[in-house]
């Protein structure tokens, strides 16, 4: 390393008291800023459980969802108006609703229903344990082994409950990648039995699944839905749409936001202070330093160089604290939400360089303008 | 000659409240030569000694130092000067309390990008010079006045400069103190290819200069340069 970076090193690290309290200063508002946006990350990730699940190319849907976790329900024409779309290779029904299961016990306890496509069982989960064949039995339900599985008792193959005053026999068990946002257990059925046992409104289909013959048909297909008064995304577009909706219309979005600017304002006040004390302890050394023959700009070196030193430092303690905190998290809640993102850290690193170089844009203000004379004279 | 002033001149201020520092000034160091700049306080011994070390313009005049006009150089050209040419004893010493003393006698060779190992052992040399090779590993807080002086020292010549400056060396030291360190720079440091410039109130290190200035209210009082060889 460069002599003057490597006595630069050694003036920050030997200040004990200072070095210390910038890098747990930044540390801290890294881990702050990493909890904040992490949560916020896991949030909008479960939230779109279902997109990513059912791994539908293109989804049609009443223009005013927002959320896969509403949906307006639609009528039967749509599905065939779709299915007569020019570059629809196939458009499918799909149910996802509320069902109260009434377990063996007498609790009760919300789920999650969702009733595939009787023909070709489009969006099915992967099977663990059973047959998805025997979706077909009666009463057929498919229970997803998640963290929820154990809210309607750990089922087992042939295990049965009530779903709203209707006999439901587990058939198979299921692993589906994202789990859910809510909490809710998941029950596949198929959609004509979702369909009867379960709604009360008079329209039935929640989403109509998509697969377009090719990429190029998307834009015509989601003019023509359009045209029919519908809605069309394709996958990505829809998790966006829920995305949009968290983060601006739930005021989550807002104060997540708002928290992140706090905690980055509290690591750049505490380290830009501490920052600017040592850089003021060092003043007349830094005036010495001067006077002997050091140019300015290798003094604005070694201070560049001591922030980005505390500045990576911070960073990289508080990701790994905030990793640490969202791994055991992880560990003991069930469904904790929260994922670190490489956007997430990007955004950390970038507010850390903010600190960093508004810390040493302080210091080379002041250590700009020492006049040697005046440490010539005392 | 190591060192020409010609018609320095340098005022503080603005009028009514400017103070005229320097009128005028001029003088000649040679090689080899230990030259005291003496007078009252606030005759502008230090604000001389800043100009002609090129750390404080002045409003006229010129310095030359080994032929080169130094006041005509860019200011980072005049850094690298100074780091070339110069060793600086400050009055208040100016070490790193938090670098070692090794480290701290180091410093104008790293400011010379010599690589650090090799700076490190040219100060280990230094230190040996001024008899404080194995106090090398401590902070400079740990040693007393004296020691801190000769540390000063030690990283003022470590880096072989042609002109050597102390402003006050003995101020803050005992007047028992202040002869030694003074007679030693004399004894090992002073030789016929630099020169020192000290600027003391002290007379009780007078018999070392090799010559004295004697300053009074911004002039050279004349016939003061005669020469006080021991
Ligand atoms: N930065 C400054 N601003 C205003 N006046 C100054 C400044 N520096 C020096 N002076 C004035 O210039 C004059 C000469 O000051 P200088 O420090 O050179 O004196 P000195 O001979 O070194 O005195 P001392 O023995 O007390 O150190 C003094 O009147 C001082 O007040
Ligand atoms: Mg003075």
């Amino acid at each position: 390393m460069n002599g003057l970076l490597r006595i630069a090193l050694k003036l920050l690290l030997n200040d004990k008291g200072k070095f210390a309290t910038l890098v747990i200063g930044i540390t801290f508002s890294v881990f702050l800023m990493m909890q904040m946006t992490s949560m916020f990350s896991g949030i909008l990730y479960q939230s779109a459980a279902n997109i990513v699940n059912v791994g539908a190319k293109m989804w049609v849907m009443d223009p005013a969802v927002q959320t896969p976790q509403n949906s307006i329900p639609m009528p039967d024409y749509v599905l065939d108006a779709v299915r007569s779309i020019p570059g629809v290779k196939f458009a499918v029904p799909f149910y996802v609703g509320a069902g109260l299961v009434k377990l063996n016990d007498g609790t009760y306890q919300s789920a999650t229903i969702i009733g595939l496509d009787d023909a070709s069982l489009f969006g099915r989960p992967a099977i663990i344990s059973g047959n998805i064949l025997d979706i077909y039995k009666n009463n057929a339900f498919i229970m997803v082994k998640d963290a929820n599985y154990a809210k309607l008792g750990s089922p087992k193959i042939g295990t049965s409950f009530e779903i709203n005053d209707h006999r439901a026999v587990v058939v198979a068990l299921a692993h589906t990648s994202v789990p859910g946002l809510f909490g809710l257990p998941t029950l596949y059925t198929t959609y004509n039995r979702a369909t009867q046992d379960l709604p009360s409104t008079r329209y039935l289909i929640s989403y109509i699944l998509v697969q377009p013959k090719s990429t190029q048909d998307i834009a015509a297909i989601e003019r023509q839905v359009k045209n029919l008064g519908y809605l069309a995304l394709t996958d990505q577009q829809f998790v966006a749409r829920n995305d949009q909706y968290y983060e601006f219309q739930t005021g989550m979005g807002t104060n997540i936001l708002i928290m992140t600017l706090i905690s980055f304002l509290v690591g750049l006040s505490i380290a830009g202070e501490t920052f600017y004390m040592f850089v003021l302890d060092n003043l007349e050394h830094f005036g010495a330093l001067k006077a002997i023959g050091a140019k300015s700009g290798e003094l604005i070196q070694m201070i560049v160089f001591q922030s980005l030193v505390v500045g990576f430092l911070g960073f990289g303690f508080g990701v790994l604290l905030s990793s640490t905190m969202i791994a055991i998290g992880k560990m003991r809640i069930a469904n904790y939400a929260a994922m670190v993102t490489y956007e997430n850290l990007f955004l950390a690193l970038i507010m850390v360089l903010v600190i960093s170089v508004f810390s040493s844009y302080i210091g080379i203000r002041k250590v700009i303008r020492i006049d040697p004379f005046d440490v010539f004279r005392g | 000659m190591i060192l020409t002033a010609t018609k320095i001149s340098k005022s503080f201020g603005e009028a009514p409240n400017q103070t005229y520092a320097l009128r005028e000034v001029s003088f000649a160091v040679d090689f080899g030569e230990m030259l005291y700049i003496v007078g009252p306080s606030g005759s502008g011994k230090t604000t001389l000694l800043s100009i002609i070390s090129g750390i404080l313009r002045p409003d006229d005049g010129d310095v030359v130092v080994k032929d080169t006009d130094i006041w005509k150089l860019g200011s980072d050209a005049l850094a690298g000067f100074r780091l070339q040419t110069i060793g600086f004893v400050f009055q208040d010493y100016h070490l790193f309390p938090r670098l070692t003393t090794l480290e701290n006698v180091a410093i104008p060779l790293i400011l010379r990008r010599e690589p650090w190992e090799k700076s490190l052992a040219e100060a280990r040399k230094t230190l040996q010079i001024v008899g404080l090779a194995e106090k090398e590993s401590l902070p400079p807080y740990k040693l007393s006045g004296g020691e801190q002086q000769r540390v000063a020292i030690a990283r003022a010549i470590v880096a072989q400069p042609d002109l050597l400056i102390f402003d006050e060396p003995t101020a803050s030291l005992d007047g028992e103190t202040g002869r030694k360190i003074v007679a030693f720079v004399k004894e090992h440091i002073l030789n016929e290819r630099r020169a020192i410039i000290i600027v003391t109130h002290d007379s009780r290190i007078y018999e070392y200069a090799t010559r004295i200035i004697r300053m009074e209210d911004g002039r050279i009082v004349p016939g003061a340069g005669a020469d006080h060889e021991k």
